[in-house]
């Protein structure tokens, strides 16, 4: 079984964000940036179907800049097999990401589509679903549990007031939660070899997608602050305090 | 103008991001109707006719669209598209489930998390972790957004809308339900308790958890909740996970104990109205964004805290 990881690289997750002066955006220059963490249990977890002898060959994929080649390195030190890069300077919205997707999907047919739930830049939550609709493919999304069994995938979704297992037959998309797996460090011999495997570059243009935004950015601001408040003693002096402010 | 409001409920009962959606719907303006879709709909159906300001109420009802199969709701939400301008989904868990799904058929973006309408095509929602808002502008003739519910306040009650049924989609031919562990509570919901009480990763078991955090929300009538690093070390279910990636509360009151205070767990509670944190470690990052603070062992603070509330 072939397996598609869509990785995407993004800010570290240790850094926090910082709005520019002029509210084009946020400031990504000389900024840590690495692999999306849900990204990284997802290549984890398609790596431990491998592991099991379940997946055959694990292609990463990513869609951005040239930069992201690093984010699909990682992705091949931790097991992926091939890599494709889908290079472009522009910001894709989920919906252009998934039916860049869709046409990578078209080329390699893999039978299962393993990514993240959410890119923690964008917080959008969205890509995954948009590909499984864009395809017509079923969707455990949330996963925190996949089985691969007889043309099927048996997920445990975290959801709303606990957890839910469904079939999904394949191909299907999943996307990883946090519980699945914890991702592993690639180990040095793992990241030379990781220089030698294949790494495929197509331009964006090539596939003939309509990635055209749909939403124009007015502005990108800062939240309002919320300032340090007062050290209390003791419990007691907690409790009278509360009871000021009107909470208790 | 129409809106379509997804309502949020257990297949039980109507849950409050319904008229928290509403009020974010009525901020677009034009006509507002709600779909129910589950099981049980006809008396939850009952319920949210009562939210004012509502044209009517549709619903719809198969085990597939109870159990939240995203198949299910795509089908369904597509197929009623062609009467709105805009269609609204609480972001729950369920609601991110299908809206990508509805907005990739419908071929227009998803505006993810809004939590402020500016006009009927722009809107602010959070990003990196809450640490940016952007506002966007839609250029898409229909409008697909996930709402954040705290962000809203609940529309009143008062309405007697009219209940339609529409039918059901077939059934998914390719997503089967399997079974679920939902986790019954006598305490309120974490996105609508008015108090929550929060424990981390300092708890060190599933049973201290117990001990320390759930008599404290009793006594308060608060909700539980959690960090990440709690959830993943198994002291909490993972639903009780407040955060960027979890769930997001804006409680009266929240009390984090023994939670340091991540960029990841300051984006799921920073805009409670009054913030409280006990933690030993007097640098911990929690008291940049806390009220009141107790540097102090939980294991003597919280007792103490159970003995001042009396
Ligand atoms: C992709 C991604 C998504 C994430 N999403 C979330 C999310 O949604 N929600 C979330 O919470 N986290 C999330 N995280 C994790 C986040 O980065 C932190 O790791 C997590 O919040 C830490 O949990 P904690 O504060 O309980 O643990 P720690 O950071 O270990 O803090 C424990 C605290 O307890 C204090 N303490 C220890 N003993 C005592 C004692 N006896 N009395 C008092 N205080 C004590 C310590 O001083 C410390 O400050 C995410 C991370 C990633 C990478
Ligand atoms: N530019 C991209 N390249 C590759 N994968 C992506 C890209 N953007 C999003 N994804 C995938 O979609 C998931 C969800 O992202 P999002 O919908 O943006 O929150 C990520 O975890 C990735 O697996």
């Amino acid at each position: 079984m072939k397996v598609l990881v869509p990785v995407k690289r993004v800010i570290d997750y240790n850094v926090k964000a910082r709005v520019k002066a002029d509210q084009t955006g946020v400031d990504l220059a000389n900024v840590k940036m690495s692999m999306n963490p849900f990204c990284e249990i997802a290549v984890e977890e398609a790596v431990r179907l491998k592991e099991k002898g379940v997946a055959s060959e694990i292609v990463a994929v990513s869609v951005g800049p040239t930069q992201a080649q690093e984010t699909l390195r990682t992705a091949l030190a931790m097991g992926a097999d091939r890599a494709i890069l889908v290079q472009t300077d522009q910001d894709l919205e989920p919906l252009a990401v998934a039916k860049v997707l869709k046409a990578i999907v078209g080329e390699e047919n893999p039978e299962l589509v393993l990514m993240g739930k959410q890119a923690i830049d964008g917080d959008n939550n969205a890509t995954g679903q948009m590909l499984a609709a864009l395809l017509d493919w079923p969707q455990a999304a949330f996963a925190s549990e996949v089985v691969v069994e007889g043309g099927k995938a048996k997920v445990t979704r975290e959801v709303d007031g606990g957890l839910q297992t469904i079939d999904v037959n394949l191909p299907a998309v999943v996307t990883a939660d946090l519980r699945l797996n914890e991702p592993r460090y690639a180990s040095l011999p793992n990241i030379m070899k990781a220089k030698k495997k294949p790494l495929d570059v197509k331009e964006l243009g090539s596939l003939g997608v309509d990635t055209a935004a749909k939403l124009k950015v007015v502005k990108v601001t800062e939240p309002p602050k919320r300032s340090a408040g007062i050290k209390v003693e003791t419990a007691a002096d907690l409790v009278s305090n509360l009871k000021t402010a009107g909470v208790l | 103008m129409a809106v379509l409001v997804i309502a949020d409920h257990d297949n039980a009962t109507l849950k409050d991001n319904t008229h928290k959606v509403v009020t974010a719907a009525q901020a677009i303006g034009g006509d507002v109707d709600i779909l129910v879709a589950g099981t049980n709909t006809a008396a939850i159906a009952a319920e949210a006719a009562k939210i004012g300001g509502v044209r009517k109420v549709l619903t719809a009802e198969s085990a597939e669209l109870g159990q939240g199969l995203a198949e299910a709701f795509q089908d369904l939400v597509v197929g009623l598209a062609g009467g709105y301008d805009a269609i609204l989904t609480p972001a729950t868990t369920q609601g991110k489930n299908f809206s990508p799904r509805v907005a990739a058929k419908l071929d227009v973006a998803q505006i993810s998390d809004v939590i402020e309408v500016v006009s009927p095509d722009t809107f602010v929602r959070p990003i990196y972790a809450g640490n940016a808002l952007e506002t966007v502008q839609s250029s898409d003739a229909k409008k697909v957004l996930t709402v954040r519910p705290t962000a809203f306040k609940a529309a009143a009650e008062g309405g007697s809308a009219k209940v339609e049924s529409v039918s059901a989609p077939a059934a998914p031919a390719k997503t089967h339900f399997v079974d679920q562990k939902i986790v019954k509570s006598a305490r309120p919901d974490l996105g609508a308790a008015k108090i929550v009480v929060s424990g981390g990763r300092a708890m060190g078991s599933a049973e201290e958890f117990q001990k320390v955090i759930e008599p404290l929300a009793d006594k308060l009538g608060a909700a539980v909740g959690a960090s990440r690093a709690a959830v993943d070390a198994g002291y909490a279910p993972n639903d009780y996970q407040v955060g960027q990636t979890g769930k997001v509360v804006a409680p009266e009151l929240y009390i984090a104990i023994g939670i340091s205070g991540a960029i990841q767990h300051l984006a799921g509670m920073k805009d409670s109205k009054v913030i409280v944190a006990i933690n030993k470690d007097p640098d911990a990052p929690i008291f940049q964004v806390a009220d009141f603070g107790l540097v102090a062992d939980y294991k003597t603070a919280v007792p103490e805290l159970m003995g001042a509330l009396g």
